[in-house]
Order: structure tokens, then C-alpha cells, then sequence
């Protein structure tokens, strides 16, 4: 029976699927350095206003380093809300998710690869940050090793955030939503200990930074970067990640398995 | 030579809430054919082609293609098939060698194989420098092409084209015609199409299935359809003596008819092309008058789609694609 001839194809196993879908998205990045300008900006704008203009008030009430501690929050800045959602989405809007769909490729790595590259996204657009804290002159306690931790701790966190721009994009596959899922953002970015320490914030803001999970990973960003490695900072940092990692992830995966089953 | 179908649905029906949109198809298509599959806008034609492709579950009734069912082992038919379907789908950021390299890769082709793959498809998409350019400067035609051949790099044994042609000139059409005939009497690669054009099933298909409503109404080869539903008429215009043309010509034997209007006779006959010659020699030799013009009508498929649904098979869309009645009251306002 020629039916049952062997084909020439077969599955390639999840890690080679994975880079598959992972290295399509960096070339996409590449061809398009214009998406990722407002990423480079945006945190180095913020960081030049905030310090500029909150430095003295800052450091006469509190007596501590305001550059070193605005440090995490242009990492924070740079990396949150950073993904290849519009590209996905782009993908389900022109069919072409569909002829993915059409080849034997992992389901999962169709979502997990994009994760891989923004991860390598994510680490690039820390450089630009750690570039800025060098010239003003921000020292780290926790030395090169701390810095690497650094980078690590807000890479991670910037793709645990993108589940929740993947979720919109297979539920939705409507670029507009994609778009506007930007002001996810706001909330999370400025909800937070973002512009004074926690001590600092009054009444209905200090308790919803308590439940905001950026608060404690930019603690734990500010413990390298002001006092030394400090154990229950990072924990409840890598906590707080770990937490909106898994609800972002459930909902990307929920949506995936909506979008690829056959209806 | 293979025998056997290599795609066989039974009692296929896909239902969306109360609209049957396939509503009970039997098929068997033999490896090797071309299939043409033919009906008008929202007969059915692209629900059957998912639910066969496994991009759509069937309501009842079961497809097996390439040997796996669609519905139990749909990767197993994934890596068995090519499928471009409507409005080709591509990725305009990237160029159409990395996309073929893409194809390659996510059918997880053995390097070597990648390679002779990508460069052999390369040559089909017949796009030059082009292939190295971004998609979104591609042409209509330049992306059909390109499609096809990114259906056709894993070496599929059946190909699924879903209008392959919707939307395109009259000279990329002819060349997606040209690589499709091609593709399978070279490469032996079953096809199955559908399609709105009546041309275009008549060109390319070995056997040609009218769906209508959801359903088959006919099936056969082209030709068969259409000698099915009329004869093949040869009209003649001569200068000389009527009334015994007309005489020598209705004692032929292939000749079933023979209709005299002033100098031009309708001959109505069971094979057309044979009936050319001979009646063209009888007219010379035997009555020994001259034939001034000469013309053979047959039946099209647009005659057999009338008479098995009572039906013309398009809107405006088929008849601005070569169909004779143009409507010209909408383009006057």
C-alpha cells in the first residue's frame, strides 16, 4: 500500500520545534529594530525624569543613593510588557498560524518559543540600563555576580509578564486588543514602590503595592544593588515572579489549547 | 501502477449550528488523480477541504487520507499532505527562501534532504532574485507560487489546493495550471482541488465531483459529464446544394441529426472532434459542395452544473473569469 509509504517529514521533538519557533521570531525582531526602540527609550526617559527631578526631595527625607534605588525600576520599565504578541498575532490574522497548525510542529513550542526569544530580548534590553547606571556611576554590593543576577531576575520577570499579552493574542487573535493590552502596564509599573520605598507610600497605595508582585521583585532588584545578597528579598522576589509567571502561563496555555484544537 | 483511494470519506457532514455545509459526502479519490471539486460560493467545497486537511472535525461520517484517519491520526495525514489553502498564507517580514527553509525545518527534514528540498522548490516557485526578497513585495501570482511550493517541500504524497487560482490574471493562472499538471504526472502527486471555474476543473482534472448545497450532485470525468447532458454539435456553412448535404450527412453513421438553415446545417453528433473530418470529406466528395466555415460546440460543465441543479454555477465573480455573460446593467450605473 503506497498510503503507508514512510513520509519525508516527521516531528522534530519539542527542543528542536522550540528553537524552530524561537529563531523565526529573533529574525523577526532583527528585521524590525523599530519595535523595539520605544523599549530602549522608554526606561531611560524615565529614569532621567524620575532622578532628575526627585533626587534631592528623595535623599534629604530618606538619606539613601535615589540613583542606585531608581536603577530597578528602568529595568522593570525596560523589560515589562515586551513580546511577540502583535506578531502572533499578526500569524492568526494572515492564516499563517494556520499552516503551522498544518505541520506536525509541538503546539506547546509554538507559544514557549516565542517565550525563548523574548528572554533573549529581554537580556538585551537590560544592556542599555546597566550602560546608564555605569556612566552615573551606580555601584552594585553584590558585585559582577550581582549584576548577572540582576539581569536574570528582571529577564525572567519580563517573560513571565508576556503570558499575559499571548493569552489576549490566541483568545482574541485581534491585533487591537493586542495593542491595547499595553496599559496592563500602568498598573503594575507605577502601583508599586516605583517612586519612593515602601515605608514612604500613605494610605490605599501602600496597601495595593503590598499585593502588587512588582513591589517585591524590585526589592529584591534594590537588595543587589544597595545592600548585598539578601535572602528573604530574593526569595520573595523570585516568589512574586514565580506567582504571576504560573497565572500568565495558565492563561497563555488555556488560550493556546482553545486556538489549536480542532473546532 | 497504485491502486486503491487515497483519500476515502464516508458520509462526511459538518454541521455549523443549523446549517449543514456538508451535508453527506462519499468520495474516493485514486493516488495519482486530479480531483477537481466544483460548485459555487458556499456549496461546501472549503468545509470539505478542512475537515479532510484535519483543520476542521467532521459532525459525522469518516475521511481516511494517505492512509490515516483524519480525525484519530491527524499528524500522521499532516506529514502526508501539502495543502495551500485560499489567500495564501505567508509571512511578509520574512523571504521566500527562509520560508521554504522554515517548511523544511518544521517538518524536521534530515539536513542533506532540507537542502535538495529548498533548492528544488526554489526552481518551482520560478521567482529568480525575487526568493531573496521580503513576501510583502511579492506579486498576487509571486505569493501563489511560492505557496504551493511551501505545500510541496516535505514531499507530500497528496496535494490540497482550496482555489488555488481565486484572484489571480489570466497568465499566473496558466502558470499555477502548468506546475499543477506538472507536479502530478511527473511527480505523481494526487491533487485535490477546489475550485469556482469552470475552466479550471475542465484544464486540470481527471475526474470532476459538482457539489451543490453540501452534496455531490455528479461525478465523473469531464468529458463523460459532459457528454452526459448533450451532444456535441458541428455546424457548417456551405455554398452549394443544401437540401443534399443535408441528405449525405444524416446517412453517417456517427450522425444522429441534421438541422438545415438556408446554406448552414446543425449536425448534431456523439463525438464532435471524430465527426470533424468525416463530415467535412462527405461534404466534399460526396455531395460536392464547399464548405465556407466550420465550427464545433460542445457541452461545458456549466451545462452539466445547470442541468443536475437547475442552477448557473457563479455570481459575478465566475462570469468576469471567462464565462460569456457579462452583466453589463451593473457596470453601466
Amino acid at each position: 500500500m503506497t498510503a503507508l509509504a514512510v513520509p519525508a517529514g516527521r516531528r522534530g521533538g519539542f527542543l528542536h520545534d522550540l528553537m524552530t519557533v524561537a529563531r523565526r521570531s529573533l529574525r523577526g525582531i532583527l528585521r524590525e529594530p523599530a519595535s523595539v526602540i520605544p523599549a530602549l527609550i522608554i526606561p531611560v526617559f524615565f529614569y532621567v525624569v524620575f532622578v532628575g527631578s526627585l533626587t534631592t526631595v528623595a535623599e534629604a527625607a530618606g538619606g539613601f543613593d535615589y540613583e542606585a534605588f531608581q536603577l530597578p525600576v528602568a529595568i522593570i520599565f525596560a523589560v515589562t510588557g515586551v513580546s511577540r504578541a502583535n506578531a502572533l498575532v499578526a500569524d492568526i490574522a494572515s492564516g499563517y498560524f494556520e499552516r503551522l497548525l498544518l505541520s506536525p510542529i509541538s503546539r506547546a513550542a509554538l507559544l514557549l518559543g516565542l517565550m525563548v526569544a523574548d528572554f533573549a530580548l529581554v537580556v538585551a534590553l537590560c544592556i542599555p540600563v546597566l550602560i546608564l547606571g555605569a556612566v552615573i556611576g551606580v555601584g552594585f554590593e553584590t558585585g559582577p555576580a550581582g549584576i548577572v543576577a540582576f539581569v536574570l531576575l528582571a529577564a525572567v520577570w519580563g517573560v513571565a509578564f508576556t503570558g499575559f499579552p499571548y493569552a489576549i493574542a490566541l483568545r482574541t487573535g485581534n491585533p487591537a486588543a493586542v495593542a491595547a493590552s499595553f496599559i496592563l502596564f500602568f498598573p503594575f509599573a507605577f502601583l508599586t514602590t516605583a517612586l519612593v520605598p515602601a515605608e514612604a507610600l500613605t494610605g490605599w497605595l501602600a496597601t495595593v503595592a503590598d499585593f502588587n508582585p512588582v513591589t517585591y521583585v524590585l526589592a529584591a532588584l534594590r537588595s543587589l544593588v544597595m545592600t548585598g545578597w539578601d535572602a528573604e528579598a530574593l526569595a520573595q522576589g523570585i516568589g512574586a515572579i514565580c506567582l504571576v509567571g504560573a497565572t500568565s502561563l495558565g492563561l497563555a496555555v488555556l488560550a493556546l489549547r482553545r486556538r489549536v484544537r480542532v473546532p | 501502477m497504485i491502486s486503491g483511494p487515497i483519500i476515502e470519506a464516508r458520509g462526511l457532514v459538518r454541521r455549523y449550528d443549523d446549517v449543514e455545509a456538508v451535508a453527506g459526502v462519499d468520495l474516493a479519490v485514486n493516488a495519482g488523480e486530479i480531483y477537481g471539486f466544483l460548485g459555487p460560493n458556499g456549496a461546501g467545497k472549503t468545509t470539505l477541504v478542512r475537515m479532510l486537511c484535519t483543520l476542521l472535525r467532521p459532525t459525522s461520517g469518516t475521511a481516511v487520507v494517505a492512509g490515516h484517519d483524519v480525525v484519530r491520526e491527524p499528524t500522521e495525514v499532516r506529514l502526508r499532505i501539502g495543502v495551500a489553502l485560499q489567500d495564501a498564507a505567508l509571512d511578509p517580514g520574512q523571504t521566500g527562501r527562509e520560508l521554504l527553509e522554515l517548511q523544511a525545518r518544521l517538518f524536521a527534514l534530515p539536513r542533506p534532504l532540507a537542502a535538495r528540498r529548498v533548492a528544488e522548490m526554489a526552481d518551482l516557485t520560478n521567482l529568480g532574485d525575487a526568493l531573496d526578497r521580503r513576501v510583502e513585495t511579492y506579486s498576487g501570482g509571486m505569493r501563489r507560487r511560492l505557496d504551493l511550493a511551501m505545500a510541496l517541500v516535505h514531499e507530500p504524497r497528496v496535494l490540497f489546493l482550496d482555489e488555488p487560482t481565486t484572484g489571480l490574471d489570466p497568465l499566473s493562472r496558466r502558470q499555477i495550471w502548468a506546475e499543477v499538471r506538472r507536479l502530478n504526472r511527473e511527480m505523481g502527486v494526487t491533487t485535490f482541488l477546489t475550485t469556482q471555474y469552470l475552466e479550471e476543473a475542465d484544464e486540470l482534472a481527471d475526474r470532476v465531483g459538482i457539489i451543490s448545497e453540501g452534496r455531490i450532485v455528479i461525478e465523473g470525468p469531464p468529458e463523460d459529464l459532459k457528454r452526459g447532458v448533450g451532444r456535441d454539435v458541428v455546424v457548417v456553412r456551405i455554398e452549394g446544394d443544401p437540401e443534399l448535404a443535408q441528405r449525405v450527412l444524416a446517412a453517417l453513421p456517427d450522425v444522429e441529426h441534421v438541422e438545415r438553415t438556408g446554406h448552414e446545417l446543425t449536425i448534431s453528433v456523439s463525438d464532435g472532434p471524430a465527426a470533424v473530418p468525416t463530415t467535412a470529406a462527405a461534404l466534399a466528395t460526396v455531395a460536392g459542395v464547399t464548405v465556407r466555415e466550420m465550427s464545433l460546440r460542445r457541452p461545458t460543465l456549466d451545462d452539466v452544473f445547470l442541468t443536475v441543479t437547475g442552477l448557473r454555477i457563479g455570481g459575478p465573480e465566475v462570469v468576469a473569469n471567462g464565462s460569456d455573460e457579462t452583466p453589463d446593467a451593473e457596470v453601466a450605473a
